[in-house]
């Protein structure tokens, strides 16, 4: 490695992919030519669950252009173990917008037309939607996600809880919400004899790859995912969804280059959404503050297709200390979507109700919310007794304190106002696993004097192109202006995914290595690159295999101005403050806009985002971007995030933590948290509307009406 | 979508006449805002688009007697920005402001901005009944998904809202809609040109078919100069009201001479609050007053299962406006800054 003097890593580098993105000449999905290629538009189910009784595909072929329609009636069978990509697979409805079936034409307008004239019969059996309290199909899982277990228990909570001086009991709960990437999910699936070419967006081509070779009885080396710009996928583009199947099933059908883009509409449907929650936290304490018991318990839903039990209460597993604990999940398999992986699963709905409950527990003891989170820190892992490869909490509240202006601030509730506006502030803290997988990677010096570094990474938007640049251009000791990065192929050496905050840990730990065998190799050579260059290789799976046992977490506070206008329910934020503890950060610009984006989104969860399901017909009713509300940028006024460089050497060679995900963990805590300072009431429901301030207008102190 | 037929009209007498001979199928097309998007989700199937935005209607002008008159084919952001509206009817400005975004002002025609259709979840997908898509249906949002619709003059068969800001603001200014039809040119007032409900909730406005819409005529009237439009929705731009606002108020010695109050969000129609306006004519300038005019409107109100909440709203935005429109205070809707 170089000094640190010359380091580019830490640097607010420019996106190398920025001038082709802002000039149109990154190419995502849909935009790759093919000769003579067929359009599909898939045919969604009409019925949340029963039996297809019959596809009269009479009047869709009958549409000039046509070239087939699709059905269980003639798809051939596919492998594979995700029943969300076994489309086609049988006369079975799981939930409404399930794809049944699909029109394959010569344009796209012709495609659309015919797939409103395929006629489905159903035989439609009674569904159940909704996700309710103590419901009675509810029952608990073999494990959470990934793999913990879904029930931990600690020393005896109910008598512990019996004994504190202090107890909060209380019920949150969050609706579902979709990812809604800006980029839909689409493919253009090539066939060219038994191998497969698949031209599509996802958050990692190499197990897109794998998923397809599996789905169609083919060898991995028989299929290329090529996905170089991704338009953003906050976890729907981590397991592959069905358009990818549907495009190289509806090529290979039709003998020729097929592509499909889902619509806004549509993605609501099959491409994964967070699952909703109810969650009981119930908290006690001593008179001093410090807590003895903290229980979490979870219900959420999956569907019938397959299990997705999401890890929500694992964060109450390892953020603070109490003797006695208790963490269950119970879920419900419902006739909807799979739900699946959204921003920060677990972690950011989890560490809702947490910091949420840590704030009204602070309220019942007459502690500062800070200081009560000081006088709760573990000195290890609470459940596992690890030794935390670094933690900075506290120091992220106490920065973060000073920086936004927190001391001094009058604890109580509902006595704050400027005109119109009820004031208030909130803090709440985040925290995320620091993890990575297994990856290899390719450096290659030539005799022009440059590197080119391989590996089927995929950057959705985050920035990671660049930051592997960084990270191979300071392991060669050159200028990033010499290093090549490629990446989102899967003919590159294989990858790991975009997903759980591992993507630069995992693809930078096989890029440092690679160039640091490089420069050996150069070095043994006398400096020399040889005629035809000069390569190495590296594959981390052993590192990863004798990584020490750490708890290893990214940490971070989060602040909150809110305003609230008990006359209209209007609620604003005027400020946003994150503070992040995440190692060391690769590239200062696109970690900032990763940190704040992932806060804009928290906001959104506070306020703004939720996916209502339709009781009486099943699916999602606000199913486009008019009726879900993700923030415009007058929701948004000052936010700022800002990070405390860490010195971890137990993560990685680049000593970094993820940072995709801490963002939105905590945000929506720390706003609802704001919004009790402000008015004097808990809003226990996310997200916090208009409507909801209204019918509790009467309970909140002050109205001069 | 339907295949169709596109044809730009280059006056008036084609349009009306290319619409006479398709009357099944035809459709006006304006900026298309609202109308693409219907036609992608296969709401409007129009077999020929006549594409009025050629016509010579793209002007603001002062009218005959006095007032304005609005070219139908006015974009909603020209309109906004014209001096004349932002001198003299401020509230139709920021109305229009209020509405959707700057892309899609740009692209919005005055008339099409009248005409579009609510945005009610079940009236926008067909694989769902609506009595206003397909009459005798059945309406799913009066047990279903009603948060953001009607509490003021729905049926049973249909409890849809009126999306549009700018209608608001032209229904509380008495403006009058330009209609060219198969029989001449006839005058529409506003309110009167939409229509409640009742049993034919497929029928939003008293036009019938082939009806052109060339101008709107805003009347010469002085209280408008004080006038303004508040709204209140869940995110802070870019989305439909809850409940929005427009008032002019022409109060002097503590007591109001006139008043005009149109209500948003709240009906199949852009709301002309009369009981409110006539409780305050002539009497005093209050809060209490205007407290009370707010009550006497919204005593008709029958809010649904979840939309109860739309009528303290309501009440409060009346008050509020009248509040700083007599006091000369200014509205901030931004929650101030840091």
């Amino acid at each position: 490695m170089t000094t640190d003097i010359e380091r580019v890593t830490g640097t607010a580098l420019d996106r190398v992919e920025g001038r082709d993105k802002v000039t149109g000449l990154a190419r995502y999905a849909y935009e790759y030519p093919a000769d003579d290629i067929a359009y599909v538009v898939p045919v969604p189910a009409a019925i949340a669950r029963g039996t297809i009784t019959g596809i009269d595909p009479g009047d869709a072929l009958a549409v000039p252009g046509v070239l087939t329609v699709l059905s269980f009636r003639n798809a051939p069978p596919l492998a594979g173990n995700d029943p969300e990509l076994r489309i086609f697979s049988s006369d079975r409805v799981s939930y409404r917008g399930q794809m049944v079936a699909a029109v394959v034409a010569d344009t796209l307008e012709a495609a659309a037309e015919a797939a409103r004239l395929v006629h489905v019969g159903y035989d439609a059996e009674p569904h159940d939607v909704l996700l309710r309290p103590d419901h009675p199909e509810a029952y608990v899982p073999e494990k959470v996600n990934p793999s913990f277990p879904a029930v931990s228990e600690q020393g005896d909570v109910e008598a512990a809880l019996g004994d504190a001086a202090v107890t909060v009991d209380t019920t949150y709960t969050t609706p579902a919400y979709h990812n809604n990437a800006m980029e839909p999910h689409a493919t253009l699936a090539v066939w060219s004899g038994d191998r497969l070419t698949a031209y599509d967006s996802n958050q990692g081509s190499s197990t897109a790859r794998d998923m397809l070779a599996a789905a169609f009885g083919l060898e991995p080396g028989q299929v290329r995912v090529v996905s170089p710009h991704v338009g953003g996928g906050f976890g729907s583009k981590g397991t592959p969804r069905p358009q990818i199947v549907l495009a190289a099933l509806a090529a290979r059908a039709v003998g020729r280059p097929a592509k499909v883009a889902l619509t806004r509409q549509h993605m609501f449907a099959v491409t994964g959404y967070r699952t909703p929650s109810i969650q009981r936290v119930r908290l006690g304490a001593d008179a001093s503050g410090r807590m003895t018991a903290l229980a979490h318990e979870v219900e959420e839903q999956t569907s019938t297709l397959k299990e997705f039990a999401e890890q929500t209460a694992v964060p109450s597993r390892m953020m603070y200390a109490a003797p006695n604990r208790l963490t269950t999940h119970r879920v419900v398999a419902l006739d909807v979507a799979t739900p699946s992986w959204m921003r920060a699963p677990g972690e950011c709905p989890g560490m809702y109700a947490l910091e949420s409950a840590m704030d009204e527990l602070a309220v019942a003891c007459g502690l500062d919310p800070i200081e009560l989170r000081v006088r709760n820190e573990p000195e290890e892992d609470p459940e596992s007794g690890l030794p935390w490869s670094s933690r900075n909490v506290v120091a992220c509240l106490r920065e973060g304190a000073a920086w936004f202006g927190w001391a001094g601030r009058d604890p109580a509730p509902g006595v704050r106002r400027d005109g119109r506006w009820l004031v208030g502030t909130g803090v709440a803290a985040s925290t995320y696993p620091a993890r990575r997988r297994p990856s290899e990677a390719t450096a290659r010096a030539t005799a022009d004097g440059r590197f080119t570094v391989r590996i089927a990474a995929a950057d959705i938007g985050t920035g990671s192109r660049t930051a592997l640049t960084q990270i191979a251009a300071d392991a060669l000791g050159v200028p990033p202006e010499r290093v090549d990065v490629r990446i989102g192929d899967s003919a590159l050496p294989t990858a790991s995914l975009a997903g759980g905050s591992m993507g630069t840990a995992s693809w930078g730990s096989a890029v440092a290595m690679a160039c640091v065998r490089l420069r050996e190799r150069l070095d043994g050579a006398g400096g020399e690159v040889p005629e035809d260059g000069i390569e190495a290789r590296y594959d981390t799976a052993d590192d990863i295999k004798a990584d020490a046992a750490y708890a290893r977490h990214a940490f971070g506070a989060q602040f909150a101005e809110v305003r609230v206008d008990p006359g209209t329910g209007e609620i604003r934020v005027p400020r946003l403050l994150g503070v992040f503890a995440a190692g060391r950060i690769i590239n200062a610009k696109t970690a900032r806009s990763q940190f704040i984006g992932g806060m804009t989104m928290g906001l959104a969860m506070a306020l703004l985002e939720e996916s209502v399901p339709d009781a009486e017909f099943g699916g999602f009713l606000n199913h486009d971007l008019a009726q879900y509300h993700v923030p415009a940028n007058a929701d948004v006024a000052n936010i700022d995030a800002r990070w405390i460089e860490e010195d971890d050497p137990h993560l990685n060679p680049m000593g970094s933590k993820g940072i995709g995900e801490i963002g939105i963990v905590g945000t929506a805590a720390a706003i609802g948290n704001a919004v009790h300072h402000a008015t004097g009431v808990r809003f226990r429901d996310l997200p916090i509307r208009p409507d909801r301030v209204l019918d509790r207008a009467p309970q909140i102190g002050g109205r001069n009406l | 979508m339907r295949p169709f037929t596109f044809v730009r009209a280059i006056d008036a007498d084609q349009a009306v006449a290319g619409y006479a001979r398709e009357p099944e199928w035809a459709m006006y097309l304006g900026g298309g805002t609202n109308l693409v998007d219907l036609m992608r989700l296969g709401v409007a199937e129009p077999g020929l688009l006549i594409d009025v935005t050629r016509l010579p209607y793209d002007r603001v002008e002062e009218a005959p007697g006095g007032g304005l008159r609005i070219g139908a084919a006015v974009r909603n952001s020209d309109l906004a920005a014209d001096p004349a509206v932002r001198r003299d009817y401020p509230v139709l400005a920021a109305a229009l402001l209020a509405g959707a975004s700057g892309q899609l002002r740009n692209q919005a025609t005055v008339g099409g901005n009248l005409l579009q259709r609510t945005r009610c979840g079940y009236f926008q997908d067909v694989t769902k009944p609506c009595n206003k898509r397909r009459s005798g249906s059945g309406c799913p949002a009066v047990e279903g998904d009603h948060r953001n619709l009607a509490i003021l003059g729905h049926s049973e068969h249909c409890v849809a809202t009126h999306p549009s800001d700018m209608a608001v603001a032209l229904t509380a200014l008495g403006a009058t809609v330009h209609v060219r039809g198969r029989a001449g040119e006839r005058i529409v007032p506003m309110p009167g040109l939409h229509r409640l409900p009742g049993d034919e909730p497929d029928r939003d406005t008293v036009l019938d078919p082939g009806d052109l819409i060339t101008a709107v005529e805003l009347p010469p009237l002085e209280l408008a100069a004080r006038s303004r439009y508040r709204k209140v929705r869940e995110r802070a731009s870019f989305a439909f009201a809850l409940v929005s606002v427009a008032a002019a108020l022409d109060a002097e010695d503590g007591a109001v001479r006139d008043c005009r109050i149109a209500l948003g969000g709240v009906a199949h129609v852009p709301w002309r609050a009369e009981a409110a306006e006539e409780e305050l004519r002539g009497g005093p300038a209050t809060d209490d007053a205007f407290r009370a005019a707010a009550d006497a409107e919204l005593a008709a109100a029958r809010p649904l299962r979840d939309n109860g909440y739309k009528v303290p709203l309501a009440r409060e935005l009346i008050v509020r406006t009248l509040a700083e429109l007599r006091d000369g205070t200014g509205a901030d809707a931004s929650g101030g800054t840091p």
